[in-house]
């Protein structure tokens, strides 16, 4: 990507930025990174016990859990895939357009990230509503028949419970981001990132792409093992 | 031993330019971002909690104090020993040495101006202070009864107490953990000054950045925990419920996955704290300085891989069980290093049987037998017998009260002087250390023998010939109770009427010792250089004789001279 000297922006201000504690401006930016790197670590270790533990039961009970993933709506699941991962595409040329100062593309990327996000969490939300409508969430309206009259086996409520656990924690993720990536538009739109100085930007990049990786893991772990 | 020979009394004020000078108002100390400041309000956090969990702990040692459930309810002490448990262990103990110490002393040991997300550090103390008011809610709301380790499906479905604010409280208060320990490991590895090469790098840093390898990585497993748990509670998904297709055993490996390497996020800090003690004050370098920090690196990575000894009645089968214990005995060899490296030290050394330098002792001696019955508990057949008796809460508690507890104490009286630039009564000091060394025996070696002989733990009864024991195992915790009484009011005391220490009162080597104490605000007016390795006490060994006299004050900031020094 080309960017036009024109858009090209560089002040910094010197009384914020490099913060304090930091000698120099390389120094805030490792630090920067090392402590996103590190947060994600610990989210994986997050993610990683209740996978843990969705194998573990879907192990034992294989029948149930198959039942589950059929009862999940797999063409929707597909779809919030592709936009979550055409999120991560856009985020990419924001943190790219950062990089390179480019203030009018860098707003572009990141509301074309907040819409694609937005829709994700739309489309999830429908999701929940039709789960919701065939009585498949657990402690408000599960029941043991499917609103097909079939018979649902005892430990698929395990599975729906585990379903939802997951996605939630995965949409309480996105939301998050989604607030954080609002207030980069304001900041990115007043100029306060410029060539040299763009961490926010980069570091809420390596969320994202993270946030977008656990729905990689997520989407064929729940609805495609169905065998 | 009288009076202290080698700390020379000065008369110099305090400097006016220091940390807590830097502002008065509430407001000052409560938006804080220097990680001084912050340490101090974690001190403060933490101790309240700690005489909460010491009030619940009076009161179940005098229920114990007769055989007859008489003192309080059934219900009563089943509420007591759990928020004894939930109250040390996650507001007192986790927090205890990395927030408060670590904290203050990270930078001013690595040459750093501060921690390298500040405002990260504050939000962490919020977060504490936050878990702190759920569970301090659920307390003054009637209390939970599930001990401290919340198994299922007692916790999941059957108890009718707070379990769910409790659990809250502890999600909550782990994400303090876990921002504290990023905090640590990303300073560590990019904040140091020059010269302060890893191998520089003094031993408690290192115990502290294994520490925090530990809280970001296992305590995001209990947080996971605890939402499972909610979730069945609230949304009575039978996650952990084995008549619906749950298994409240996966519950005690998510549990312990992360509780048992929380044990070491316990006491790595404390030995960190020791190894700062022992070369000060036996004015030695530390003998076997890498081994020592490889040993900490080494306990935090094996720490994830024994969590099945707790588990060996759980149904474990017998190959699991023989791993697990074969790795439990494992984790003993890089504890015992640092055990023979700290005798080492001591070895030849000029001891000076100072205040911390009597926790210091204390810790070896009782970190050995809480070490050592704890491979009763990691063999197999042992276990079977020992488990769930007040064998296990005799063991661990010679580890977490004996250990840390009195790091915790040594570190403070220590490093009192650099906090708050005065010193406290020495004598009283010591007196305080003598009444908490031998109360804690008393408190807990009888325990030992209890538990060998069979009493279970939880109980609020017990037969009748187990009372004389239980009798001086109360006797030993009112002992106990005004050793740890005793600093609180002698330390608060000598904040404010205290003589000054000048910057460096005990002539310790180290980047914290080169600022005035109390630091100022930034720590250092410019960026340090270190030039020497970490305790390069090994200039001022004297000749012979009971230890170095210093003859001449060095003048702020001024290197000590070798020629100032003879042995007596």
């Amino acid at each position: 990507m080309v960017i036009p000297m024109s858009e090209v922006h560089t002040a910094v201000d010197k009384d914020t930025f490099p913060a304090s504690q930091f000698e120099d401006a390389e120094q805030q930016y490792v630090t920067a990174t090392l402590g996103m790197w590190s947060f994600l670590i610990t989210e994986i270790m997050f993610i990683g016990a209740v996978f843990a533990a969705f194998f573990v039961y879907r192990f034992r009970w294989h029948e149930a859990f198959v039942h589950g993933a059929e009862e999940l709506k797999w063409m929707l699941g597909t779809i919030n895939t592709v936009v979550l991962l055409t999120s991560s595409y856009t985020m990419v040329l924001a943190v790219h357009a950062a990089r390179h100062g480019a203030q009018k593309a860098l707003v572009r990327w990141l509301v074309l990230t907040f819409i694609l996000g937005c829709a994700f969490v739309a489309i999830k939300g429908t999701e929940y509503h039709i789960e919701y409508k065939e009585h498949l969430v657990p402690g408000l309206n599960y029941t043991e028949i499917s609103h097909t009259g079939e018979v649902r086996p005892v430990q698929m409520k395990l599975f729906m419970g585990f379903y939802f656990a997951m996605t939630a924690v995965h949409a309480l993720h996105m939301l998050v981001g989604l607030a954080v990536l609002g207030a980069l538009i304001v900041f990115a739109k007043r100029g306060s990132f410029t060539a040299a100085y763009n961490n926010p930007i980069d570091m809420f990049g390596l969320y994202w792409h993270f946030v977008d990786l656990v729905w990689v893991f997520l989407f064929p772990t729940l609805y495609l093992l169905r065998h | 031993m009288s009076s202290i020979p080698y700390i020379p009394a000065i008369e110099v004020p305090l400097p006016a330019d220091n940390y807590l000078t830097a502002g008065n108002s509430l407001k000052s100390w409560l938006l804080t971002k220097d990680h001084k400041r912050i340490a101090i309000l974690y001190l403060i956090g933490i101790t309240f909690f700690f005489f909460i969990g010491g009030i619940a702990a009076t009161v179940i040692r005098i229920e114990l104090l007769t055989p007859k459930r008489d003192f309080v309810s059934a219900e009563a002490y089943n509420r007591m020993f759990t928020i004894h448990g939930v109250v040390m262990v996650f507001l007192y103990l986790i927090p205890s040495i990395p927030a408060t110490m670590g904290n203050f002393l990270v930078p001013l040991m690595i040459g750093a101006r501060d921690l390298a997300f500040p405002r990260m550090n504050l939000a962490s103390w919020y977060l504490f202070i936050g878990g702190g008011i759920f569970t301090t809610l659920a307390i003054i709301l009637g209390g939970v009864d599930t001990g401290w380790t919340f198994y299922t499906p007692y916790s999941s479905v059957y108890s009718q107490t707070n379990v769910v604010l409790t659990v809250i409280g502890i999600f909550i208060a782990g994400f303090s953990s876990i921002f504290t320990g990023l905090n640590f490991i990303v300073t560590m590895h990019t904040m140091r000054c020059p010269g302060m090469w890893w191998s520089r790098m003094p031993l408690f840093c290192w115990s502290i950045y294994a520490t925090s390898v530990i809280m970001l990585l296992a305590t995001p497993v209990l947080a996971m925990t605890a939402v499972l748990l909610l979730i069945e509670r609230a949304f009575n998904v039978p996650i952990f419920d084995p008549a619906r297709g749950g298994d409240p055993v996966l519950f005690q490996h998510l549990f312990w996955f992360y509780s048992h390497p929380a044990v070491y996020i316990m006491v790595l800090p404390g030995m960190g704290v020791i190894s700062e003690l022992v070369a000060c004050f036996a004015r030695k370098r530390i003998y076997g300085y890498g081994l020592v920090a490889a040993s900490s690196i080494a306990i935090a990575a094996i720490s994830f891989l024994v969590w099945g000894h707790h588990m060996f009645v759980s149904g474990m089968s017998t190959y699991g069980g023989l791993i697990f214990s074969f790795l439990s005995f494992f984790v003993a060899v890089p504890s015992a290093i640092k055990v023979v490296n700290w005798i080492a030290t001591l070895h030849k050394g000029s001891i000076v049987f100072t205040t911390p330098m009597l926790y210091a002792i204390a810790f070896i001696g009782l970190f050995v037998i809480g070490g050592l019955t704890g491979l009763f508990l990691a063999t197999l057949a042992t276990d079977v017998h020992l488990t769930d008796t007040y064998f296990i809460v005799a063991h661990f508690h010679y580890i977490m009260v004996g250990g840390t507890v009195t790091a915790f104490m040594g570190g403070i009286h220590f490093w009192f002087p650099k906090m708050f630039g005065r010193r406290y009564p020495e004598w009283a000091g010591r007196i305080a250390a003598g009444f908490i060394f031998f109360g804690f025996n008393l408190t807990f070696f009888p325990q030992f023998l209890l538990g060998y002989l069979g009493m279970p733990r939880r109980y609020a009864g017990y037969p009748e010939e187990f009372q004389v024991l239980n009798i001086l195992s109360t006797a030993g915790a009112s002992i106990l109770a005004i050793g740890y009484l005793m600093p609180l009011v002698y330390l608060l005391w000598s904040m404010k009427y205290g003589k000054p220490a000048g910057p460096n009162p005990w002539l310790a080597m180290g980047m914290e010792w080169t600022v005035s104490s109390p630091p100022p605000a930034h720590n250092f007016h410019k960026v340090p250089v270190c030039r020497e390795e970490a305790y390069a006490y090994f200039d001022m060994t004297p000749q012979g004789g009971n230890g170095p006299i210093l003859k001449k004050l060095p003048g702020p900031g001024q290197k000590l001279e070798r020629t100032e020094w003879s042995g007596t």
